[in-house]
């Protein structure tokens, strides 16, 4: 069997129908964009997510001071015997077995100024085993030592955004950074982390021991002196994230005398409720991907076949004279389903081009993160085949199936 | 000549349903064709001939009875031998042309190529041959609305033996020309007849019968006289 002549004669056929053929493709067209663009959607937000996990590490816990809901406004009606704080810490770290590391933090935003260059970034006071808990390498100098964590200790670690921001070549470690006027010593760099899925750059960041940061910068709560405004933990392994959290949440709640229903004045995120957001996102993405796409691959299929049975009804004599110069059924029907094939491919790389340039058109207007990839093209050009495929049986075979004498006949 | 007989019909019926009634379009037909026969036949409108032509192209099929072409039984032969019969073995023509309309007359021609495994330049070499045959060399390239209706009958000629089939049908192939184009177009057919090929034509005037070496004529779906054959 030679595709050849029959791709030729499809391609000639949809050709003389030039406009009732691209009207036909319409809703082809659609669902292969829609389809592109929901999944490019979709790959975007999914692969945000994963940089956000993969920044805050596998196995690592994250308390945050308040109730569920993080909205900043709610922070300041947590009372003070409510904070979470070093003695939090310290009860943590005795009670709770599988963690290996845990250290509070306090963020503020504070001018920096090294020498005439000055900078506005995010100081963040944290413990000595911080850096360890985000699994975040030193690329110059020293990280923080437990022997910082006095209310003398000025040391700072600064960021590559920082360093890139002030230091203009200079060598950061040794220098004196003042933040928020007061003289802090660079003691090491960081490694460029880059940015958070969410689009926040991780590398914009001094650190700073927890208790220079109450004590020089203000940092701190008014009614608490060793409040801290998270706590980040980091436990032995992935698969003890879940019982870890279920003890946290205990041993927190027991130090507050709170009952298993009273509402936690803290949570708990970890990277696998990141996990299971993201699955559930995906699952919405992924139905809302699959209805509107195959709703209007359906309709634009259905739209293909309505055609091609309009197209083998006025071909009836085409067909029947081919059948008497020795067309056989199957010569008949592959001519027939060639053309659909054809015609929902062409409304396929037409869809592509749309769904390609709408990804981009979305990706640019609302800024969500868009992830275009060549296998989803591929699937959208599969999905025009199936289509043509689907939808061009039904009037191919009603083609094939016509007797050669009542085709001649017909007027 | 083979002891073989190209077409044999044996008791022919076409039966059609017309409502409540039957009309036997075609009764009892008993003949044989020899190869390289020049055969008219004749009757008067509605006697059965196109019927009877259409059965032994393998267009159609006989209610009772059975045909043989070239010695093979068409009621034995599956849908996929029929279409390569008659594709390799039979051609036909018929009294509208049937080209196809967009389709110019070197791809009309070529277009029971397209069933017969050859590669396109094979075809088109062949195709282009054949016209040349039937006196288009010129204007292969022009579609069907710009031939007039000689030539457009020459193509469809040309289609018809393209594959140099054994058999050649035509009915009523001058029906919708002129007189002197349905001069030319007998003189080519007895050209081609001369050339080997078996001609069988439907036709309802005596002069063009005349050019015919054996005429059949039916009447109410009957043979009533034929001057050769068995
Ligand atoms: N498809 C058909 N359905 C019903 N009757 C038909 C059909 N084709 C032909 N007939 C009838 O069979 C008879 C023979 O027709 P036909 O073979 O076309 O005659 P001719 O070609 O000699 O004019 C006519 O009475 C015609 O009405
Ligand atoms: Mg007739």
């Amino acid at each position: 069997m030679k595709v050849g002549p029959h791709f030729r004669t499809a391609l000639e056929a949809l050709q003389l129908n030039l406009v009732r053929s691209m009207l036909t493709t319409l809703g082809v067209i659609i669902g292969v964009a829609s389809l592109i663009v929901m999944v490019s959607i979709g790959a975007g937000a999914q692969s945000a997510i994963d940089k956000q996990i993969a920044a805050l590490g596998s196995n690592m816990l994250q308390i945050q001071s308040g109730p569920g809901n993080m909205g900043g406004g709610r922070r300041d009606q947590v009372g003070s015997v409510q904070m979470l704080s070093d003695r939090d810490i310290r009860a943590l770290r005795d009670q709770v077995p599988s963690i290996v590391a845990i250290s509070g933090q306090i963020n503020t935003t504070a001018p920096l100024v090294y020498g005439n260059a000055n900078w506005t970034g995010r100081v963040e006071g944290v413990g000595a085993e911080y850096l360890e808990i985000r699994d975040w390498p030193i690329a110059a100098g020293r990280g923080l030592e437990p022997g910082d964590m006095t209310v003398g200790a000025k040391v700072a670690i600064v960021g590559q955004t920082v360093v890139r921001e002030l230091f203009e070549g200079a060598d950061p470690v040794g220098a004196e950074l003042r933040i928020r006027n007061v003289p802090f010593t660079v003691v090491g760099v960081l490694e460029a982390k880059g940015q958070t899925g969410f689009g926040r750059d991780q590398d914009d960041v001094v650190l700073v021991p927890l208790a220079a940061a109450r004590a020089r910068l203000g940092a701190r709560a008014r009614s608490a002196p060793d409040a801290v405004g998270q706590i980040y933990v980091e436990l032995g392994s992935s698969r003890d994230m879940l019982r870890a959290a279920e003890d946290i949440e205990a041993v927190l709640r027991a130090r507050r005398q709170l009952s298993a229903t009273d509402e936690a004045p803290f949570s708990i995120r970890n990277t696998a409720e990141l996990i299971r957001t993201r699955t559930e996102a995906q699952a919405t993405m992924a139905f809302l991907l699959g209805a509107t796409s195959i709703i209007s691959l359906i309709v634009g299929g259905i739209g293909i076949m309505n055609i091609m049975l309009v197209s083998v009804t006025e071909r009836t004599r085409e067909i029947g004279l081919r059948m008497a110069v020795g067309a056989r059924k199957r010569d008949i029907l592959i001519q027939f389903l060639i053309e659909t094939v054809t015609l929902c491919v062409i409304g396929g790389l037409i869809g592509v081009a749309v769904g390609v340039g709408g990804s981009y058109l979305i990706a640019g207007f609302a800024e969500w993160p868009i992830l275009l990839r060549a296998d989803t093209v591929v699937l959208g050009i599969t999905a025009s085949v199936v289509v043509g495929v689907v939808f061009g049986l039904l009037p191919s075979r009603r083609a094939a199936s016509l007797n050669p004498i009542d085709a001649l006949r017909h007027e | 000549m083979s002891g073989q007989p190209l077409v044999a019909c044996e008791g022919v019926t076409k039966l059609y349903r017309m409502g409540a009634h039957e009309v036997a379009a075609v009764r009892d037909v008993t003949l044989t064709i020899g190869a390289g026969e020049y055969v008219a036949v004749m009757g008067p409108s509605g006697s059965g001939k196109s019927t009877f032509m259409n059965l032994v192209g393998a267009l159609d099929v006989p209610t009772v009875g059975t045909i043989s072409i070239a010695g093979r039984a068409l009621n034995e032969l599956d849908g996929d031998a029929l279409a390569s019969l008659r594709n390799r073995t039979i051609g036909f023509v018929f009294q509208q042309f049937n080209l196809l309309s967009r389709t110019s007359a070197l791809g009309n021609v070529m277009l029971p190529l397209d069933y017969s495994g050859l590669t396109r330049a094979e075809a088109e070499v062949r195709a282009r041959a054949t016209l040349v045959r039937v006196g288009l060399g010129e204007r292969m390239s022009h579609g069907p609305s710009e031939l007039s209706g000689g030539q457009q009958q020459r193509v469809a000629i040309a289609r018809a033996i393209v594959n140099e089939p054994q058999i050649l049908l035509a009915d009523e192939p001058t029906g919708a020309l002129d007189s002197a184009t349905s001069e030319e177009i007998m003189t080519l057919f007895r050209e081609l007849n001369r050339g080997g090929i078996t001609v069988i034509l439907i036709t309802h005037e005596p002069d063009v019968a005349a050019h015919a070496r054996r005429q059949i004529r039916f009447k109410d779906g009957r043979v009533v006289s034929d001057t050769g054959g068995a």
